[in-house]
């Protein structure tokens, strides 16, 4: 199977580009330039170039010897949470920092939930001095205050989304009306693999470095290029694409998504899209969607705020409809047990929302000799309120 | 004749389309808003089927959604409310949401349900031209359901055609880069962009819309294009204390003067 985006902007029946006419322009402009701008070999350097000396790539693949044990495989560890800013995002951000800059665009939005794209926005932004706003959920600031301030040292504008549910999607929607507002001189950098056509393809393919580092790593560890897993969270689904990219056409490789369930995925307090969605409209694109018969946005939930999003990229939806990756979910008490226990076994303390990965170790079945590589997408240090919350450690 | 069609052939000017959201403020209020709409002098009637996320919209019509849904409002009890309306209703009426509801109902049965119960059009923002003659233009035909298309300031000259072409009924024209109800006045820039528009000799009439909020707004908007609708204006005048219909019957009188 194929896995690729058509020319209409689809992944088999999910995708596409339902935005109101006054986005039309916007959204265009990128699709008409983003090939020709990412394609070139002096974006191309920049870009290397940036990830390299700015972001600290290649992260390493590090193989967890006491993990491996505990699950009885060979479990290798991809390191996104040692990239600047801790977590995957700033590959994506780096990558629409240099493509914005290409189009003419002199003003950066950004819509965030746990605040880690938000960071890797303001990032960038300061990076280049570029004014940043970023749109974030009221309870998703009260929740992850140290992100929130982070962004403003690194000198953006956070603004509270107040309406709706205020977390991620409502800030998603905000984000979309400034730029309605604002659509000549702003850039709006989605941080996640969904959005209208071409956003999912475009940050899927900034984070494919995480697949391509991948298989040369594991190539020279073990002379193979591919893994018999690949696990990796969704929430949008970004760390995920990025992990499955290079290994969407290769059906050695089995590829592990896994959502969160919240309280559960029968108590109304979940965020497993696959399991509760039905495909449906949302931010631009057709896919999975957690909703009301009457069509009405339904507000996930998680202890996670990454993942607590209502839809996934539409890129998930397909791999989910045809059977290409397989999805778990996994409940708040299950992931932070799970992040505990990568502490404890390999000193590392993972986000809440890596954390899920990690805990669908426990619903599977490996063989000895398994080679498995779990994307472990973000550090841990945002969480610590959350952690100690818990407070069973 | 579809009643748009029948409007726009007696009357090309002054247009006055007015918006508001179904099951706002109260649950049972649509059609007794939409039977004064037409005694005080709308010539159409805009009725919104209220979303949880409405993205092309500010502040006050994301208010009215968010009340009409904790109401108890859906697509299918606003169907239910509207089934008698052409007893009562004459004008053209035309429902405006998004895309998914509409969907979760099913294209066909709800442009099925729309001709059977009187409804003219359709304005659905993020259902953009290219979806909509790819999927779900056969519905809209079967049934004889119009399509109504938004242009903005930043939509090409091109393009502009191409919705022309694909148009019925009339085009809704966005006054500026914005969302509902965000500016209160029409700048030169405007001034400029509505003169564009006007020299196109477009096939269909247009409406303009965003922004139209007083005498002084509509009659700028009348004076370059076949009239003007009204929304977020409007959902402020019927949320203020009073007597509904007497509100209604002020406000509409305060903008047609």
């Amino acid at each position: 199977m194929k896995v690729q985006v058509d020319e209409r902007g689809y992944y088999g029946n999910f995708g596409g580009a339902y935005i109101p006419e006054m986005l039309y322009p916007n959204v265009e402009e990128l699709r008409e330039n983003y090939e020709q701008i990412v394609g070139a070999a002096e974006f191309q350097e920049q870009f290397d170039g940036l990830l390299k000396d700015f972001v600290g790539r290649p992260t390493p693949l590090y193989a967890a010897e006491r993990l491996s044990e505990q699950y009885g495989a060979n479990i290798f560890l991809k390191r996104e949470d040692l990239c600047h800013t801790g977590a995957h995002k700033v590959n994506n951000t780096i990558g629409q920092i240099l493509l914005a800059q290409r189009l003419g665009k002199q003003k950066l939005i950004a819509e965030t939930g746990a605040g880690q794209h938000g960071v890797a926005t303001a990032t960038v932004c300061a990076l280049m001095g570029v004014e940043c706003i970023v749109y974030m959920g009221e309870i998703d600031m009260a929740r992850q205050r140290p992100n929130v301030e982070r962004m403003r040292i690194l000198g953006a504008e956070v603004r509270a989304a107040k309406s709706g549910s205020r977390t991620l999607k409502d800030a998603t929607n905000e984000a979309m009306r400034h730029w309605i507002n604002n659509p000549t001189d702003t850039h709006y950098i989605i941080g996640s693999v969904v959005g209208p056509h071409p956003y999912p393809e475009m940050v899927a393919r900034f984070q494919s470095v995480i697949s391509a580092e991948i298989k040369t790593q594991l190539n020279e560890k073990l002379g193979r290029t591919n893994p018999d897993y690949v696990i990796a969270c969704v929430g949008g689904g970004s760390n995920a694409a990025g992990a499955f990219y290079h290994y969407y056409d290769e059906a050695d490789v089995k590829l592990i998504a896994v959502e969160a369930a919240g309280k559960g995925n029968e108590t109304g307090e979940s965020a497993a899209t696959t399991v509760l969605g039905k495909p449906g409209v949302l931010h631009g694109s057709k896919t999975l969607l957690m909703q009301t018969e009457d069509g009405q946005v339904v507000e996930p939930y998680s202890i996670s705020a990454g993942l607590d999003y209502p839809g996934i990229g539409p890129v998930h939806a397909h791999l989910h409809e045809t059977g290409r990756a397989k999805f778990y979910s996994v409940t708040d008490d299950e992931a932070m047990k799970a992040g505990v226990q990568l502490s404890r076994l390999e000193g590392i303390i993972p986000a809440i929302e890596t954390s899920h990965a990690l805990a669908a170790l426990n619903q599977m079945k490996f063989n000895t000799d398994d080679v498995v590589v779990l994307n472990l997408s973000g550090r841990g240090d945002k969480d610590l309120e959350t952690y100690i919350k818990w407070g069973k450690y | 004749m579809n009643r748009i069609d029948q409007l726009f052939k007696t009357k090309q000017q002054r247009v006055l389309n007015v918006y508001f959201t179904a099951g706002y403020p109260q649950l049972s209020d649509t059609l007794s808003i939409m039977e004064c709409l037409e005694q005080s002098g709308a010539d159409l009637i805009e009725v919104g089927i209220p979303f949880s996320d409405p993205v092309a919209d500010g502040p006050t019509i994301q208010e009215s959604n968010g009340v009409a849904l904790e109401n108890g409002m859906t697509l299918k009890l606003l169907l239910e409310q509207l089934k008698e309306m052409r007893r009562t209703v004459s004008v053209p009426v035309v429902l405006m949401g998004y895309i998914n509801p509409v969907v979760q109902y099913g294209i066909e049965a709800f442009c099925e349900k729309c001709a059977e119960i009187g409804v003219d059009g359709l304005i659905l923002p993020d259902l953009p031209m290219f979806e909509y003659l790819d999927t779900y233009k056969p519905a809209f035909d079967r049934h004889g359901i119009y399509n109504i298309f938004l242009i903005t300031p930043q939509t090409s000259e091109v393009r502009i055609r191409e919705i022309d072409e694909n148009s019925n009924g009339f085009i809704y024209m966005v006054s500026s880069a914005s969302t509902t109800g965000a500016k209160a006045s029409i700048s030169a820039d405007q001034s400029d962009y509505f003169a564009r528009v006007k020299g196109m000799n477009l096939n269909n009439p247009t409406l303009i819309g965003f922004g139209i909020s007083n005498a002084e707004t509509f009659d700028k908007a009348c004076a370059n294009a076949n009239g003007a609708i009204i929304g977020s204006a409007f959902i402020k005048a019927i949320s203020q204390e009073g007597e509904m219909n007497e509100n209604i019957e002020q406000f509409i009188s305060s903008i047609k003067n």
